[in-house]
This record gives C-alpha cells, structure tokens and sequence, in this order.
C-alpha cells in the first residue's frame, strides 16, 4: 500500500513540475514548438509513471514460483531433489504433534493413516456415520499409474503429459510430474492392503482404457474402484484407532478453522448427533474435504458433499484458486422428473466398449422423443456416431469436456433422443456381438443393473441413453508444492484443492490423485512445516481464538435459526442449481455469466430472508446441516461466476461460447490467460481480489489440443 | 408415460436415543413411480416442512447403492421388498397404487436408533478395527505384479469385499448377528495372498469383538444372505468357520 501512495505522490509531483516548465516556457517565450515538446515530455512521463504503478500493482497481485515452492532443477528429479533436502521431524518427537484431518475420502484417510503409521497424532473428522462412507466410494471406473504393465509404450512421462495436455495446459508441471512419479507406489500399495484388483488369467493385473489416453494404464476393481480403494484406506485407518494414533470423530462438521498468530492451529466442529459445537486443537490443520460440485444441486456427488470447509478457509485467508473449473461428465443417466435428488454416474470405462451417437434424421429424433421408436428401430446407416465422426483419433475416447460438449452440441440442434430432448445414445450391440453378452455383463454387469434399476429399461436389448451433468471440481483451495495453502499450518487434499487437473481432469486422475496427495505426498512434505513445530506446546481450546470462532459460529446458526421464513432448504438449493446449470454450466458467456451473479444474489438474500429451518440448534437437524452448506453454495456459486466472466477464453471445463474456433472447438487464450487465478477474500460482500499464479511451461510445449488426429 | 400413485406411510418417529418412539400415519398423493423410495421420503419431508412440522431423520448420501449409508426397514425386509438393492436404489414402481408402506429403523441390540429412521452403526467400525485389514504401513511394499494371484481366487475375494457395511444382515437376522458382514471381510483377506498371513488371528479377533459388541450368535438361518442387497454368499461363512477352527486349534 505504501508504495502505491509513493508512486502516486511521484506521478502527482512529476506533473506538477512539468506543469511549471510549461508555465515558464509560455512567459519566456510564447513560442508554440517549444511548448508542445514539453508537453509531450510531460505525457511521456506521466504514461511511464502510470506504467511503473500498473506493474508494482501486478507485481504485488502474482505469485512467484519461489512462493508455489516449486523445487529447482529438471523436471524429473525434482521431487527427488525436494525430498532430498526437506527437513523431517524425528521419532521422539512425532509423538508430541498432533494434526486434524477433515475428511476420510481417500485423501483423508490415506493421509490421516499414513500420519499415524508415522507416529504423529491425528484427529480425525467426517460427515457420515462410519469413515468408510466418503464419498470417493462412488467412483466407479478405476484409478490410472504408469505401470506400463500391458507394454503398450506407456511411462511416468507419459501419463504427466497425458495429464497436462488433457487439462488444456493450465496445471503446474513439476505438481503433475510427481502425481506421475507416485502413481506406481499407489497400485503396489493399494495390493499389499488386499485391495482385490480385476486380474488376468495368468493372475497378473489387468488394465482398460480411459478418455484422454491412447494407452491401457487404467487399474480396476469391476465397477467399484473407489469403493476398493477407499476401503483399503479405511482398514489402514482403522487399524491406527485401533492402535490409538487416530481419534475418530465421524458425524462431525467442521464449521471454521482457528488461526493463532497466522497459523492454523485447530478447528471448531459442530456434533451432528447432540448439536452440540466443539473445539480441537492440533499443531497443523490438514482439509480434505472434497469437491463442490453439489453447488448445482443436481451432480453425481453424493448428498452430503459440499464446499464448506473450503469456502469458510477462504474467509480466513487461503486463496480460493480456478472456481469456475467444474467438470461435466457425458456419461449420466438424463434427468427425469421434479422430485429428482441426484444424478447418477454411468462409469467412463463404458467409453471402451459402448457407441455414442444420435440419429442422423430429425424425424427419427422426434419420434424417439414422442415415444413412437426405439434406438434399436434405428438401422445402421441412419445413426450418426458423432464422436467417432468428428474425433477419428480418439473417437468415444476423446476427454471428457470434449465429449460433453459434443453431446450438448447434437441436443441443441434438436438430435436428442429422450421425451426432453436431452439424451443421446451409448450402444453397446456391437460390443455384445463381438465379445458375446457374458463378456460385457463380467465388465459392467453392475452398472448395467444400475441403470435398469433408475431406468427401467434394459440396456443388453435397447442402448443406453446418457446425457451430460455436473460431477467433478478442478477448482479449489491454492496450494503450493508442498499442498499448504496460503495460511501456514494449513494443507489442503484430495479434491478440495486445486493443484493437478488444471482445466479439465481425465477420468481415473481423481482416485490417482487423491491417494498420491494422502499416502505419498502431504505425509512429507507436512514435516518440513512441523519441524518448526516441536518446540510449540499442546495449546488451550480456551484461548480467546477459540472462543472467537466459536462465538462467530454460535451467532451465525442463531441467525438461520431465527429467520423462521417460508421456504425449505432443498427448494432454494434447487432454484440456485438451476441458474448455476443454465448460465454457469456447459456454455458460458459474459452476459450469462453476469445475469448469473444477479440471480445468484438474489438468492442469496431470498436465503436469509426466506429459509425456514424446522426444530432446534442443539439437537440433530438435518435441515440446519444442509442449510449452513447451502449458504457457503451460494456465495460459492457467485464466485464461480465471477471468475468465469474473468476468464475470456475457453479451456478445459470452462467454455465460453464467445471464445471457439470454427468448428466449435475450445479456443485458449495463452497470451493473457496462462494463469492460475487465486481469489482473496476482502469481507462480506466485498469483491475479492484476484492474485495470479503465472504458469510456466518449461518442459512441454503447449498446442491446441487436438483428439481428431 | 408417468405414472403416479397413491400410498399411506407408517413412519416409526423417534425423537432421540432414550425418547419413546412410535408409528406416525402419512398419506401421499401422486408420487411419481420413478422415484426412488427416497426421493418419496424427500418429498414427505418437503411436506412436513410446509406444514411447520419436523421432517423425517434417515440416514443416505450416495443414492447409488454403494456407500451403505442407507438402511430402512420396509414392509418387514431391511431395504424393501426388491431384490439386491439397497434402499436408494429402490423405486416406487415396486409399490402398488394405494398401499401402506411401513418404514422402521435397523432393530438390533448393537444398533441404537439416533433418531427417527437413524440408527448408531459404530459396532460395525470396531469390528473392522479389532482386525479387519493386512497390517503394512504405508511405502516399503512389494511390486503390485510381484505375487500373481488366480483370476477365480481375485474374482472371488472382490465379490466378498462388495459389502457395503449397510447392516441389513444383522438387522435380518432373528439372533442380531452380524456373521456375515465379519466373514464378508475375513474371506476377503483369506482368499488373497497378501491377507492370508494374518487370516486365523483375524478371524478370531473379528470373531471376538463381534461377541463383546452384543451381536447374536449365528444359527445358519440364512435370512442375512437372502436380505443383503449385494448378495455376499453365504459361503463366506463357511469360510470363516474354517478359519476359526483352524484358529482354536492352533491355540
Ligand atoms: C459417481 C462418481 C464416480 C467417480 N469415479 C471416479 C473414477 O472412476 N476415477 C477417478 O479417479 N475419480 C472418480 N471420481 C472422482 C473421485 O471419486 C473424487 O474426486 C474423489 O474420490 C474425492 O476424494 P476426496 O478424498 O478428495 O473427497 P471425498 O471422498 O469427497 O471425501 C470428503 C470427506 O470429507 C468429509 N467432509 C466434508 N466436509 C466436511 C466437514 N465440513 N467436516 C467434516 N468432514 C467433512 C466427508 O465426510 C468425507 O469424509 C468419481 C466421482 C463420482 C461422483
Ligand atoms: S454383508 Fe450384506 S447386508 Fe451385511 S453389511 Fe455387508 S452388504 Fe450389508
Ligand atoms: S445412500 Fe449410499 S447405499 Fe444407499
């Protein structure tokens, strides 16, 4: 602040004295050639004054590579390097640190037990009722590792490129390449804890094919990768309660983070069983919180996912970086009626082997959405295979921001293929007639029972009918290298930060990432931060801090509490879902963008004047719980829209429709927008200040992505 | 193409652990056949809330089946009357126009009701803990392709790990014994190499902690298997019992 005022008296005092010159000038000698070339002096010197002000602004507005704690050195031996040379803390004193973990995702229970096998001492938090019930247990399709197990020319730089291209360049590289390095040990670990992988005939692992990659480096475990996975995690987890390095606490919300002197230094969580709000002290407070998809109320996540404690960090100081990145998956069962509470996910992995495609006649479009024809009435010549069509290389593979779009594409011109006009086809005849209907039944038999569960419908006899939905955030709490955020002490994880996707994140990243972050990465670099710590006692949950956030809390609930309107939770939540999917959804543009951030405030104030919360604070309220997320999903949502009106290019999961290419392909802007935008929080209802992170690439040369060839 | 009906609801409300509970009647009119039992309950929920009154307490997060969140007691069958699936996953097209569905929690001694339809569920998660996992730490483990393992073996050992914890076996079972969520879990680790080592001393602890929590004994009524929504077989059972001998031998 101090320099800008400098800068400003400078300007204001060179202009000044130009002025004088003039005056000067003019009384001596009139002469009109003399007193133009002072003038342009003048202007000269203002417009550098102004220069130097802009750039020391910008300057104080940008985030240094020293800053994002990026080690030196080549690409490939970075993390090498950093571990290297990172401090540790020794045995003896491991045992005298304690660190919460919110969250038991496979970021958070991977980390909480890993922290624990180490000897630290970890509190534990989570919604639901037993930690094995995150929900990363939904995903289904698998988890990707370079294991280059098929020979299929797959490596460690492979999938780090896979995954910089397929986030349309906008992730950090040196993050990525370990993501890389590490996704090996993931696999081996995830065997050793009895995690029963689909193997081959000769009992080694098999693999399948996910977007994004023209190799096999998916690992699976039928269609309940996640569940394995977090089930591993779970048992690493429960065996540290049991040995006591871990305190449990599940149904608990954490509702704030308390910062002592700049540092995070514990929690304020809210018992969902008595109500009842309680304080947790530790020496480093680490969020795993997961995504906020939910802010569109209709997503694949599950029902209690939600940005809170992201957004309530935010407050207090950690950068909230790429909002607007929100992924939509092409392949989920279409919506179907008012009452709808969820949408359900269809498994990427189904790409492998199921055809996407709408009629090529519209008048076979309509009579599939009048009910009068089947998908399977349509013959072969009159389907247009879009993907396949437009994408040759890639065909159903393609990403799946690609896909998406390409499907909203097909719809929008009237091609849909449900009552609503809003579904296309995933066929899976032609896979049944090459590989018989036992093979794909042992593939996705599950996911086929899903689907005829919601649908009704069999999908061996008449295709499958999918359609786009909100499912996944890129976007998230900023992290350096070593995943702490802006305020020390403080880490974030899993899929509550925004470190690895950039743009857009390929199917199986999200698993790969998780439980990098958890077991092989956060568990070292948390100790070049606690080694500091070992001299700083256990501190009082008495300390005015405490009472402060707690005091904060208690009045905010008071307040809900006491606005006795007339509308539930659920109805205001559904109304900011939907401006969020119309104008912050697949296709955005700067004057949806801003008709979104009207809408989504008068939501706000609709929601503080009109939710009606049934029964009482201190006792188990359902209504309560959804209403303290549904306020943070509110201004959540706004801040989404916001960065997205910032953002004038398309890349990724973020597409505006003023910036593409002829053909309809996303359109980056790298001059102007090869940054990470990171938000500050400035106060209620101030706008926040946006900080970039320039990204770099040193290593890949960035092109336009391109699955056609 | 919609189709809606009619139904009447008994709902066992109950305000909290140590408060009496009992049967509340509902009637609901034009639900939507294809929502999920569930998604009926949202919308009693939103009519309670219209009403002033306090919506019904279930327990549920995923709505895909997978994450065992879910439980309910309907029509005498823990997840309703379909056939492997769980309550989310269960749609009001199975349900006849002018029927009365009763909903009750979970019963069973080791599952206090919370409130209303929510049950406590913790046992499960101590059951795990007395040794229901492979003791390594993380890092320092062999190559994933290091120990090749039998596809039938692997295939097996995943079916047994699709138990989603839910607790309808033990809810099903006239003794309240959770015989088949512990096997479920021993014959996992069994049946793979890298759990094998530790599979007698497993067994017996889970065996153990099972009792100490107030689970029934297991009389092989079979109700468990017919009831659990992701048909984990009844053969795990089998299965445990060998390995519990095998452990009473080697003590
Ligand atoms: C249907 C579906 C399928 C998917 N399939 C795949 C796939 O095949 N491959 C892939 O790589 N990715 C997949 N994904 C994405 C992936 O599952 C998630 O990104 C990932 O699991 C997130 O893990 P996490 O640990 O970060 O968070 P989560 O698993 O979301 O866990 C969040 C944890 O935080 C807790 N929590 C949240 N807020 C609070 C609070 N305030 N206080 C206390 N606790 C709190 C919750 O209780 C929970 O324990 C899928 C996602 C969905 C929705
Ligand atoms: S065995 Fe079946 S019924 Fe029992 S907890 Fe597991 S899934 Fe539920
Ligand atoms: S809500 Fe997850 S299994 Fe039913």
């Amino acid at each position: 602040m101090a320099k800008k005022e400098q800068i400003a008296a400078t300007i204001k005092s060179v202009k000044e004295k130009v002025e004088a010159v003039k005056d000067k000038v003019d009384q001596i000698t009139g002469d009109p050639a003399t007193i133009e070339a002072v003038d342009a002096v003048k202007n000269a010197t203002v417009k550098i004054a102004k220069a130097v002000k802009a750039a020391v602004e910008n300057k104080d507005n940008v985030i240094t590579l020293a800053e994002a704690k990026i080690p030196e050195g080549p690409l490939a031996e970075k993390w090498t390097n950093y571990k290297a040379h990172q401090k540790l803390v020794n045995p003896a004193n491991k045992r005298r640190l304690d660190v919460i973990v919110v969250g038991t995702g496979l970021a958070g229970a991977s980390a909480a037990a890993s922290l624990a096998e180490m000897g630290f001492n970890v509190l534990d938090f989570c919604i639901q009722d037993s930690p094995r019930r995150a929900h990363s247990i939904a995903a289904q399709g698998g988890i990707n590792a370079a294991k280059n197990y098929q020979n299929d020319g797959d490596s460690v730089y492979r999938l780090f490129y896979d995954t910089i291209k397929g986030g349309d360049y906008r992730a950090r590289e040196a993050n990525v390449y370990r993501l890389a390095e590490v996704s090996n040990n993931i696999i081996d670990q995830c065997v050793a804890q009895g995690v029963p992988f689909a193997r081959e005939y000769g009992g080694l692992l098999d693999n399948r094919s996910f977007g994004g990659a023209q190799v096999s480096r998916t690992f699976y475990a039928k269609g309940q990768t996640g569940q394995q996975l977090l089930l591993g995690a779970y048992s690493a987890l429960s065996r540290q309660i049991a040995n006591g390095k871990v305190k449990m606490y599940s149904r608990y919300e954490m509702l704030d983070v308390v910062i002592i002197e700049g540092r995070a230094r514990g929690i304020i969580a809210r018992n969902l069983v008595t109500g009842k709000i309680e304080r947790f002290f530790a020496h480093a407070v680490v969020i795993g919180t997961g995504g906020y998809g939910n802010t569109f109320f209709l997503s694949t996540n599950a029902m209690a996912s939600n940005g809170s404690a992201a957004w309530q960090i935010y407050k207090k100081g950690a950068y909230f970086a790429n909002p607007c990145y929100a992924q939509i998956h092409p392949t989920c069962i279409p919506v179907h009626g008012a009452f709808q509470s969820k949408l359900t996910l269809m498994s990427e992995s189904l790409r492998n082997d199921g055809r996407i495609w709408v009629p090529k006649k519209l008048e076979d479009a309509k009579a599939l959405q009048a009910g009068k024809l089947k998908g399977r009435d349509i013959p072969e010549e009159d389907r247009d295979y879009y993907l396949e069509r437009r994408y040759p290389a890639f065909g159903n593979l393609v990403p799946r921001d690609v896909a998406s779009r390409a499907a909203k594409e097909r719809c929008d011109a009237g091609y849909g293929v449900n009552a609503t006009g809003l579904a296309v086809f995933l066929d899976f005849s032609d896979a049944i007639q090459r590989l018989g209907k036992d093979v794909v039944a042992s593939k996705y038999g599950n996911l086929f029972q899903m689907y005829e569960k919601i649908v009704d419908e069999n999908p061996y006899e008449n295709p499958m009918m999918i359609f786009p939905a909100i499912h996944y955030t890129m976007g998230g709490i900023w992290v350096d290298y070593e995943l702490q955020t802006s305020i020390k002490g403080l880490f974030c994880i899993g899929e509550a930060n925004f470190s690895d996707h950039g743009a857009n994140r390929l199917g199986a990243s999200a698993l790969m990432q998780g439980l990098a972050d958890g077991y092989f990465v956060l568990p070292y670099t948390i100790q070049n931060y606690l080694s500091d710590q070992i001299q700083v006692p256990r501190m009082s949950t008495d300390l005015p801090e405490f009472e402060e956030a707690e005091k904060a809390i208690e009045l905010k609930i008071e307040k809900l509490m006491a606005i006795q309107g007339h509308r539930s939770v659920d109805s205001i939540h559904r109304e900011l879902g939907l401006a969020m999917w119309d104008f912050v959804g697949m296709g955005r543009t700067a004057e949806g963008l801003k008709e979104a951030l009207k809408k989504i405030r008068e939501i706000k104030k609709l929601f503080w004047s009109e939710v009606f919360i049934p029964g009482t604070a201190d006792d188990l309220n359902v209504e309560l719980e959804k209403a303290i997320r549904l306020a943070d999903f509110i201004e959540i949502g706004e801040l989404m829209a916001l960065d997205g009106l910032d953002r004038e290019e398309s890349c990724g999961g973020h597409f505006r429709e003023e910036f593409q290419t002829p053909e309809g392909e996303a359109l980056r802007q790298d001059d102007k927008f090869s940054y990470v935008s990171c938000w500050k929080f400035n106060g209620e209802d101030k706008e926040p200040t946006l900080i970039k992170e320039p990204l770099n690439y040193e290593f890949v040369k960035r092109q336009t992505r391109n699955y056609k060839a | 193409m919609e189709k809606t009906i009619n139904i009447t609801l008994k709902v066992w409300r109950q305000a909290g652990p140590k408060a009496k509970g009992g049967f509340q009647t509902y009637k609901l009119e034009n639900i939507s056949t294809d929502s999920s039992f569930l998604e009926m309950l949202d919308v009693l929920n939103e009519q309670l809330i219209g009403e002033r009154k306090e919506p019904i307490a279930f327990d549920h997060d995923c709505r895909e089946g997978i994450c065992g969140m879910c439980s309910l007691y309907i029509n005498g069958h823990p997840h309703g009357p379909d056939t492997s699936v769980t309550t989310c996953q269960l749609h009001m097209r199975k349900f006849k126009d002018g029927e009365t569905i009763t909903v009750e929690p979970w019963r069973s001694a080791a599952f206090p009701v919370i409130k209303d339809l929510m049950v406590d569920r913790r046992a499960y998660d101590k059951i795990i803990q007395a040794g229901g996992f492979v003791s390594v730490n993380t890092g320092g483990v062999p190559d994933a392709n290091a120990i090749p393992i039998p596809k039938a073996k692997a295939d097996e050992a995943m079916d047994a790990a699709s138990c989603i914890g839910c607790g309808a076996c033990a809810a099903a079972c006239k003794n309240g014994s959770a015989m088949l969520f512990v096997a479920a879990k021993v014959s996992q680790l069994a049946l793979l190499p890298q759990g094998r080592v530790e599979a007698t001393r497993r067994a017996k602890a889970m065996v153990a902690k099972m009792d100490e929590l107030g689970f029934g004994n297991c009389t092989n009524t079979g109700a468990c298997a017919a009831e659990c929504p992701k048909n984990v077989s009844l053969s795990n059972i089998a299965r445990l019992n060998r390995e519990f001998i095998c452990a009473k031998f080697q003590d």
